[in-house]
């Protein structure tokens, strides 16, 4: 196999410097990171009182007991369907969302784009903006080099422990734990998981950032089957953007003056850098179709590169939709800064849907965006979450403060006594879910005549202490010339009723007769 | 070998196959995941030196780590062993017929004793104990030996009619095909199906009655309830350990019945031949 001698077999990574970019999205994304990475760090702490013997965390995932609480919801394993039904809304809704605009999850809200916009952020601050961190790179290792990557390493670190710290609260008492590891009594199993979370965070968040959207994330190519050309995401208006560069030698030279004055921002006090000039919020509606350049006959793009240099993925939005970009929308912002220099319209890089281009491009105006998001497809998704969300409100109302659950032994299905009597057995599991012990009388409903017995108990009372299940062996015993022992299979409901608290519930079983009938 | 192309737009050699159309580009790989790739290979030869891998041709590769499953399980069962030597010494010195009353006690005895029975006696009894033919369904309420915890320990211990073992419980039914006429077994066989069943022949019993009376009435009692000292069985019950059927009651007399259990004393520890005492009786037909 001869192939081109020259081709390397692999490719060093392009490092990316992202250059700091004000505007509507980037305001909209410090928000988000803002609130998730609030939510992320502070649920742990929030306080639940659920009485004495239960414990006050509002979101625990308490492995040990097998319990999940939820603010006032408990859940136990027999329930994990509630876990199981919250993924699947989880999932439907990452197909809602990407089918209507594109890859807002990437973009917005995926955990490894925050703490990689939180670490570029951090760069940012100790190192400079992009050209300061490109001299940086270049430059070989002095003092000042060593200085400034050891100070941002420290920084990312004490982030990355923070993070992989806060993941460890949310299965046990947070502040009981967070004692116990300043005290190093913590159990080793918390702090090897904070330490892996800490070189995961450390390292995807500090140097593999794009590579792993890029070559270890499924979704980029996953979300291909999800989106359409109604699908809003973002790309460059290239009918209006080409030919680019040439002609406009004077807005050009106006809108590079600009973009000194912003990189010399950028490279004076840290305080200060995000505290540029903003200008009204802008929407994701297509702007209207541009009044081309009669003047140059040139497109609107002046090469200015502003889009290709605040981009965190490293790539160029006006070569197409590619399988790298996040839509994070960064570049709309640095575009639309420009256009308002030099006095263009806004929307050069928008959020719009591809199916619009051959109106646009004709002059006409676009299908309104409530068109390109109510869609069958979209319908259809936002139906089946709403199918799966209300079946599991509906789960969860139902649910009773006692349960039972019940498996007929049939191993065999059923025992001839010495008297001709017919007798099954049954496995009853009985969960008591309040906070103090509870006894239930277990009785029995048929039209055919059945006697119930507990094994080793002289009644039909079990008490079963608080929050925790008891497994009762329960005989039911036909006698021998009742139709239950005779006939193959009788209906027969067993119930479970606690004197006490006025509650009672059932289950519906079967039993197994001689079959003679 | 495929031809050489180099993409249009990209200007990338491609791997030269097409699908439906589509040509793959011959982009390098990133040196971090090409670094990975040799990092995993060089762990894995690692691994294979360090750990058993390499089958041979008398077993495989040992490592050099010393680590092997059997040792793992080992020391494992050793742990729980420990874990469990308190309950294990509570329960060999506990009187078992008032386990019942130390429900932690109890709820261990019946663990251990169901493992011990689905590894031992579930071979005859049937993993659910509900016997077969010949062999009896420890779940009804009928006993050949007795039924009480102390009773079914004493089986475990010494089981039926083995040689193995002096204190085996021990009786033997004669064969009575050598004895009787086989008119005089139809008779008697007519009898005992009437001391369970209403549908005999009346006159043909009668018959049998006094057959029985001679012959049988001595371990089975004057009324056909059997008899525990020498685990003669009920023969008024709905109970059958052969089948109540005229036939197979037929064969039971001409030429008797003799089951055997093997004597459980030596091969189990005690704590498993009380566990597993406890575990039958709990089953539903303990008395
Ligand atoms: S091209 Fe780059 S900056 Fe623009 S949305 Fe995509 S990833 Fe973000
Ligand atoms: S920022 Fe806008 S004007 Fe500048 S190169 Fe990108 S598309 Fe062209």
């Amino acid at each position: 196999m001869t192939s081109q001698p020259d081709q390397p077999l692999y490719a060093a990574r392009v490092p990316i410097f992202p250059r700091r970019v004000n505007g509507f999205f980037r305001r909209f994304k410090w928000w988000i990171m803002a609130i998730t990475l609030g939510i992320y760090y502070l649920t742990p702490w929030l306080r639940w009182d659920r009485g004495a013997s239960l414990p006050d965390q509002a979101v625990l995932i308490d492995l040990a007991n097998r319990r999940f609480y939820f603010l006032w919801i408990e859940i136990w394993p027999h329930e994990f369907y509630f876990v199981a039904g919250l993924l699947i809304m989880a999932g439907l809704g990452l197909f809602l969302f990407t089918s209507a605009l594109g890859r807002v999850w990437c973009g917005y809200t995926c955990p490894q784009t925050v703490w990689t916009d939180l670490f570029l952020l951090v760069e940012r601050w100790i190192e400079g903006d992009r050209n300061a961190r490109l001299r940086l790179h270049k430059a070989s290792w002095s003092l000042h080099k060593w200085r400034l990557r050891l100070t941002k390493w420290v920084v990312w670190l004490v982030i990355s422990v923070a993070t992989g710290g806060a993941w460890v609260f949310y299965f046990t008492d947070a502040p009981t734990l967070l004692r116990d590891l300043l005290s190093f009594d913590a159990h080793p199993v918390a702090y090897t998981t904070i330490a892996i979370l800490t070189a995961t965070t450390f390292i995807f968040g500090g140097f593999l950032r794009e590579q792993v959207c890029i070559y270890m994330c499924p979704w980029p190519r996953i979300q291909a089957a999800m989106m359409d050309p109604d699908t809003i995401t973002v790309a460059y208006r290239d009918w209006r953007g080409e030919p680019r560069g040439k002609g406009n030698a004077k807005t050009r030279k106006a809108a590079e003056a600009q973009e000194a004055v912003v990189a010399a921002q950028a490279a004076g006090a840290g305080a200060a850098r995000y505290a540029g000039t903003p200008y009204p919020g802008k929407g994701t509606q297509p702007a209207t179709p541009p009044a081309l350049d009669t003047v140059s006959d040139k497109g609107d793009c002046i090469d200015c590169m502003a889009c290709v240099n605040v981009c965190p993925m490293g790539i160029d939005i006006r070569n197409g939709q590619q399988m790298e970009c996040i839509t994070c929308a960064l570049c709309i912002d640095a575009c639309d800064d420009v256009m308002a220099r030099i006095g263009k319209p806004r929307g050069l890089i928008d959020y719009l849907a591809l199916s619009d281009e051959p109106a646009e491009r004709a002059g006409a105006a676009p299908k309104p965006l409530w068109r390109h998001i109510l869609r069958p497809r979209t319908i259809l998704y936002t139906a089946m979450w709403l199918l799966v969300g209300v079946g599991l409100l509906y789960a969860l109302f139902i649910r009773s403060d006692i349960e039972l659950t019940v498996s007929p032994v049939r191993n065999p299905t059923f025992v001839v006594l010495s008297d001709g009597n017919v007798r099954n057995i049954y496995d009853v599991r009985l969960r008591n879910k309040a906070g103090e012990a509870r006894t239930f009388r277990l009785s029995l409903t048929s039209d055919d005549l059945l006697q119930i017995g507990l094994e080793g108990r002289e009644t039909l009372s079990v008490t079963v202490p608080a929050d925790s299940t008891v497994l009762q062996r329960v005989y039911v015993t036909a006698r021998a010339d009742d139709p239950a022992a005779q006939e193959d299979t009788t209906a027969l409901r067993l119930w479970v009723e606690d004197v006490s608290a006025q509650i009672r519930a059932s289950k519906a079983t079967t039993f197994n007769g001689r079959g003679t009938k | 070998m495929s031809e050489r192309k180099t993409d249009e737009v990209t200007g990338v050699e491609t791997t030269g196959h097409s699908w439906d159309g589509i040509e793959e580009l011959n982009n390098p790989l990133p040196r971090w995941w090409l670094w990975t790739l040799y990092l995993c290979i060089i762990w894995a030869i690692g691994y294979t030196i360090a750990y058993p891998a390499w089958p041979m041709i008398s077993g495989a590769t040992q490592g050099v780590m010393g680590w092997s499953t059997r040792a793992n399980v080992a020391a494992d069962i050793a742990t729980h062993e420990d874990n469990n030597a308190e309950l294990v010494s509570q329960l060999v010195a506990a009187d078992v017929a008032t386990l019942p009353e130390h429900p932690d006690l109890n709820r261990y005895a019946i663990a251990r004793g169901g493992a011990v029975f689905r590894a031992n006696c579930s071979q005859c009894h049937g993993s659910g104990a509900a016997g077969a033919k010949g062999y009896p369904n420890l779940l009804d309420d009928d006993w050949l030996w007795g039924g009480d915890i102390d009773a079914i320990m004493t089986t475990v211990r010494h089981g039926i009619r083995n040689t193995q073992d002096d204190d085996a419980r021990y009786s033997e039914m004669p064969a009575f095909g050598e004895i009787l006429e086989p008119a005089e077994i139809d008779a008697v066989v007519e009898h005992v199906v009437s001391l369970s069943h209403s549908d005999f022949d009346a006159a043909l019993a009668a018959q049998g009655a006094v057959v029985f009376a001679d012959n049988c009435a001595s371990c089975h009692g004057d009324a056909g309830l059997g008899m525990r000292e020498m685990g003669a069985p009920n023969l008024a019950d709905a109970i059958w350990l052969y089948g109540g059927d005229r036939e197979t009651l037929h064969k039971t007399v001409e030429f008797s019945r003799f089951g055997v259990m093997p004597p459980w004393g030596p091969r189990l520890k005690e704590a498993d031949i009380r566990a597993v005492s406890v575990y039958v009786h709990s089953l539903g037909g303990g008395e």
